[in-house]
């Protein structure tokens, strides 16, 4: 009796009844009210769920100003926040503009002293933050840079171990005492300096893209490290880091490393979590309707011209949005055919809308009544007249309004002229 | 290569030669400006970023009055206003003695000017002959706008810009296609220093205020005006508008002509449309008109003859008479005919319009607090004092907290006690009188020194529990009216192209319903209503159901039939016009529209 319920609801109601010792009849009736309020409570059918959860996210879009610069979030890592952000999100860009991380560690590596040594060994450093000055040497054409011997020790790399880091092609690389010199095998002066720059971003210990790590303690006595810049990948493999929960702020790496649903669940995460840092409320439902659409090609799709709008069945529809010519064009050469069953196309076309109470027809056909036609009636509206035609005398129609299934199609006309 | 003190030096912006010692040649022009030696209309600067000197004395550079401050020392004495005070000496004595000089933008740049007179220190060059100069003519308008949030004496700076007054005095005898009057206009009780020099043109009225709530009509902005102060003229004005056209000739010897036309010819209006224009075809003086009545009756040749062509006059003639514009009335003011340049003969006619105050017109006083009308009170229901008087506005307290429009409060105070003890009230920004003499003036004329009165309600006759702050304030009529703007339309006209209606009030254009409007109809699943609102161009197509292109309807022979496939079953389908367009506009882009109909 009560499967038509959700689990957790059901649930519920089963600890209720315990905890307040109620007998199988009066929990029966409580059920069925419960299920009476469930069903009150879901969207009716045809109801336009797509354009009212549209309404209540841009609302508070609207609301939110651009000028959403100030400084939150943990510790001083300055996050985008607010319109751009939420943008960003929804137009489902490949890098966010402020990529970030938010680590969790095993309960072994709980402690603050575990936790900065791992946040150390996630700290990407280049070979730039150690290198005190460097020559080029236009005579012998080689580069020399003077180490920071001291905060080499402090990041554990040994001197000796410098020139196997350096894994650039074509160069010799040496270390002598407190210098590292660099000689490329041919060159001059020009590709001297290039190599200069490009040696200088050498990756030497740590995990790629990741510039900043800040370790802070989060509510419940716990040691998290954020960071900015994201590399899930390969943070997820450091010993002591929490898989289950470490995550990071780009829908894209959750949909390579976790899969669709993880992503799905990461947009949603975002979304609600933009909205509700500028002190707006939007119900989680409408945003989840938004990540069920975007991610339901079993891929993250955006909103806008290249994803979703750009995706629609209807040619109309999709004309009357943007870039009106390339849709045209295509149509054309395609020969496609328009099925005219979403709201746009029908108000262009100014039918009723196949959603609420223009979803249902009445088609039973009342029987046929012979009735004198007037001679003046004839010349009525041409709609009506075609109708006569088409079976003699006709009764008042139960259903005036005439919505016959039409579809459109474009031919090869334009494709052909073209040949 | 210039060296570190030499300077290129530049004479109306041409290069006339150089100098090594830039700043006393800055400083001796000056000097000699000063004696009188050279014109005070000239300008020096020196521009040290450049190493230019620019001298200039062409038109068309806004300067300033400063006081001259050598050595720390204003030249301008007490002595010196003792003199101008008796008349012994005047402006340009001051200026040719080079106690005041004009100074341009670019001369400003070298100058350290002291806002205060009283403030010069060693390092100044100039003083501010007022420190109310640092607003500019509409800003300095605002009574105590030091005690002020900035921004709002902005607003109110832009709306003293928006209302109506009396800027001219000759407006009688003008043909301004545009122009409002304020009937009784009065100057401000509590003025600036800027009023006095505007004392010509007032543009408002002094009407007695109580901050009070009425009913919760003038929530949000909105005020209440007294009916009975209506009636008595408070607020009127006029609106003229004049209408104008010309006799033309054209090649060939042909002319307009101005006589009532006959009936029939290309865009007759009809006989009763011309029954108020006497046969000279010009209306009269004091005719009522409304819109599209005839003012001057015209008829133009429709085309142009040549040689052998032959046509009738009448069919040769479009009407072109000159009517009032949609949405307009008056009673015509004055008829003026006279001749062009070129000798056409040329028609004025002026209209004007009564405006008394309605719902909807919009008021403001002179601290950015603007509201519109909500509500007009039978003088016997509204709120009075003990003494008999009644409030001709009523305005909402809510307004003041959240602005924080303290000199709207110290203006209704200062106008309070002006208008009882008869003197006006300075109130220039930065040396107005100050709140704590008006407050004991006040408590000396026997009133509170707060400015609250018991008022009593009109209505029933009951004191009010609370005292009520009341006083006079400046209100200004702003050129917002509703008779301006109202405006509907259930049928009229459309565009020739999509058949969609016109846009705007000018032409009787429908309100557009949106995009988003459109939206919230789905979103409420309203499919029906939906299509009604979006019907305006409901067409109905014969479609051919083999070929799924328009079909010919030939009425003459009450057939429909499709040109291409002859024998096929025609179906008649409604949709909007815009959509046949598209398709229309498709098909000459070479592409197929075909519509697939099938017959329910």
């Amino acid at each position: 009796m009560m499967t038509d319920l959700p689990l957790k609801i059901r649930e519920e109601i089963d600890e209720y009844c315990k905890k307040k010792g109620i007998e199988s009849e009066k929990k029966h009736e409580i059920v069925e009210k419960v299920k009476h309020f469930y069903r009150m409570s879901m969207y009716d059918p045809e109801e336009a769920v797509g354009v009212v959860s549209a309404q209540s996210l841009s609302e508070p879009a609207t609301q939110m100003t651009m000028r959403t610069y100030h400084f939150a979030g943990t510790a001083g890592i300055q996050v985008t926040l607010g319109l751009p952000r939420l943008a960003e999100i929804f137009d489902a860009k490949k890098e966010p503009e402020t990529p970030s991380m938010t680590i969790y560690l095993d309960p072994e590596h709980g402690s603050e002293t575990k936790a900065i040594e791992i946040a150390k060994k996630i700290k990407e450093v280049k070979l730039k933050d150690f290198v005190l000055s460097n020559v080029i040497d236009l005579i012998n054409l080689t580069i020399t840079c003077h180490m920071d011997v001291e905060k080499l020790k402090k990041f554990d790399v040994d001197m000796k171990d410098l020139p196997k880091h350096v894994k650039l092609k074509n160069i010799d690389v040496e270390a002598k005492g407190k210098e590292l010199i660099i000689m490329p095998k041919k060159a001059d002066n020009v590709n001297l300096h290039k190599l200069k720059y490009k040696l200088l971003e050498t990756h030497i210990k740590g995990v790629k893209n990741i510039s900043h790590v800040i370790v802070s303690k989060e509510e419940g006595d716990e040691w998290v490290i954020s960071t900015l810049g994201s590399n899930l990948h390969k943070v997820l493999a450091i010993e002591g880091v929490d898989t289950t929960r470490t995550t990071c702020n780009n829908p894209f790496e959750i949909y390579d490393v976790f899969g669709v649903e993880a992503a799905r669940n990461s947009i949603i995460k975002e979304a609600v979590g933009t909205i509700e840092e500028q002190g707006l409320g939007v119900d989680i439902r409408y945003v989840s309707m938004l990540a069920d659409l975007m991610t339901s090609g079993g891929k993250i799709m955006g909103i806008g011209r290249y994803g979703i709008a750009g995706n629609k069945d209807s040619v109309l529809a999709r004309m009357a949005f943007e870039e009106t010519k390339k849709h045209i064009i295509s149509a054309a050469i395609e020969g496609m055919r328009d099925p005219l069953k979403g709201h746009v196309e029908n108000i262009i076309m100014n039918q009723v809308i196949p959603m609420g109470t223009g979803a249902f027809t009445l088609v039973g056909r009342m029987p046929e009544v012979k009735v004198e036609q007037p001679e003046d009636e004839a010349e009525e509206t041409k709609a009506e007249k075609k109708e006569e035609k088409a079976e003699k005398p006709v009764k008042k129609k139960a259903e005036k309004e005439e919505k016959p299934a039409k579809a459109k199609e474009k031919k090869k006309a334009a494709a052909k002229k073209k040949k | 290569m210039k060296g570190k003190s030499e300077a290129d030096i530049y004479f109306n912006g041409d290069f006339v030669g150089t100098t090594d010692k830039p700043e006393d040649v800055v400083e001796d022009l000056r000097k000699k400006r000063r004696h009188g030696i050279l014109p005070d209309q000239m300008n020096v600067s020196y521009h040290t970023e450049f190493g230019e000197i620019r001298i200039n004395t062409d038109s068309g550079r806004a300067r300033r009055p400063l006081v001259v401050v050598e050595d720390g020392k204003p030249k301008l004495t007490k002595e010196h206003i003792e003199k101008l005070k008796a008349g012994k000496i005047n402006w340009s004595f001051l200026v040719k003695h080079g106690i005041i000089e004009y100074v341009d933008a670019e001369e400003e740049e070298n100058s350290y000017i002291a806002i205060d007179i009283e403030k010069v220190n060693k390092e100044h060059t100039h003083a501010e002959i007022n420190p109310l100069l640092i607003l500019g003519i509409s800003a300095s308008l605002t009574p105590f706008p030091e005690y002020n949030r900035g921004d709002r004496v902005n607003y109110g700076a832009k709306m003293v810009g928006q209302a109506i007054g009396a800027p001219i005095d000759n407006f009688q005898v003008r043909t301004d296609t545009k122009f409002n009057v304020l009937t009784y206009a009065q100057m401000p009780l509590v003025d600036t220093a800027t009023d006095k020099i505007l004392k010509q043109h007032p543009y408002g009225q002094n009407i007695v205020v109580a901050v009070m709530c009425w009913d919760g009509f003038n929530m949000n902005d909105a005020v209440v005006l007294n009916k009975g102060s209506v009636d008595r003229g408070m607020f009127r004005s006029f609106y003229f508008r004049t209408y104008e056209t010309i006799r033309k000739r054209y090649w060939g010897g042909q002319e307009d002509v101005i006589a009532i036309p006959e009936p029939g010819i290309k865009g007759y209006r009809g006989e009763e449309a011309y029954k108020d224009i006497p046969e000279d075809g010009v209306i009269n003086p004091e005719t009522n008109v409304e819109s599209d009545s005839v003012l001057v009756s015209k008829t133009s040749p429709l085309r142009f003859l040549t040689g052998g062509d032959f046509t009738t006059d009448i069919e040769n003639k479009r009407e072109s008479s000159v009517t009032i514009r949609y949405g307009e009335r008056g009673i015509i003011d004055r008829v003026l005919i006279s001749e062009t340049v070129s000798g056409e003969q040329l028609f004025k006619i002026r209209t004007r319009d009564e405006r008394i105050p309605e719902l909807g017109d919009k008021f403001a006083t002179r601290h950015g607090q603007k509201g519109v009308t909500a509500l007009l009170v039978p003088q016997e229901d509204m709120p009075f004092t003990k003494e008999g008087i009644v409030p001709d506005l009523l305005f909402n307290p809510h307004g003041i907290p959240s602005r924080m429009t303290v000199s709207q409060l110290l203006e209704l105070l200062s106008g309070k006690y002006g208008s009882i003890a008869g003197e006006k009230i300075d109130s220039s920004a930065f040396s107005g009188t100050r709140e704590e003499n008006i407050r004991k003036e006040l408590k000396k004329l026997g009133f509170r020194d707060d400015g609250k009165e018991t008022l009593y309600d009109g209505r029933t006759g009951k004191k009010f529990e609370v005292m009520i702050f009341t006083g006079i304030a400046y209100y200004m009529k702003l050129d917002h009216m509703v008779a301006d703007k109202i405006h509907a339309r259930s049928k009229g006209p459309v565009t020739l192209l999509t058949r969609q209606p016109t846009e705007g009030r000018s032409k009787r254009g429908g309100l557009r319903l949106g995009e988003m409007e459109q939206q919230c109809l789905v979103g409420h699943g309203a499919a029906l209503t939906l299509k009604e609102r979006f019907n305006s161009d409901e067409t109905s197509l014969p479609i051919c159901q083999s070929c799924g292109l328009i079909a010919i309807n030939d009425k003459a022979k009450n057939k429909t039939y499709c040109p291409v496939c002859k024998d096929s079953k025609i179906l008649w389908v409604s949709t909007s016009y815009a959509f046949k367009l598209t398709m229309d506009e498709l098909k000459s882009l070479g592409v197929y529209p075909k519509l697939n109909v099938v017959e329910v």
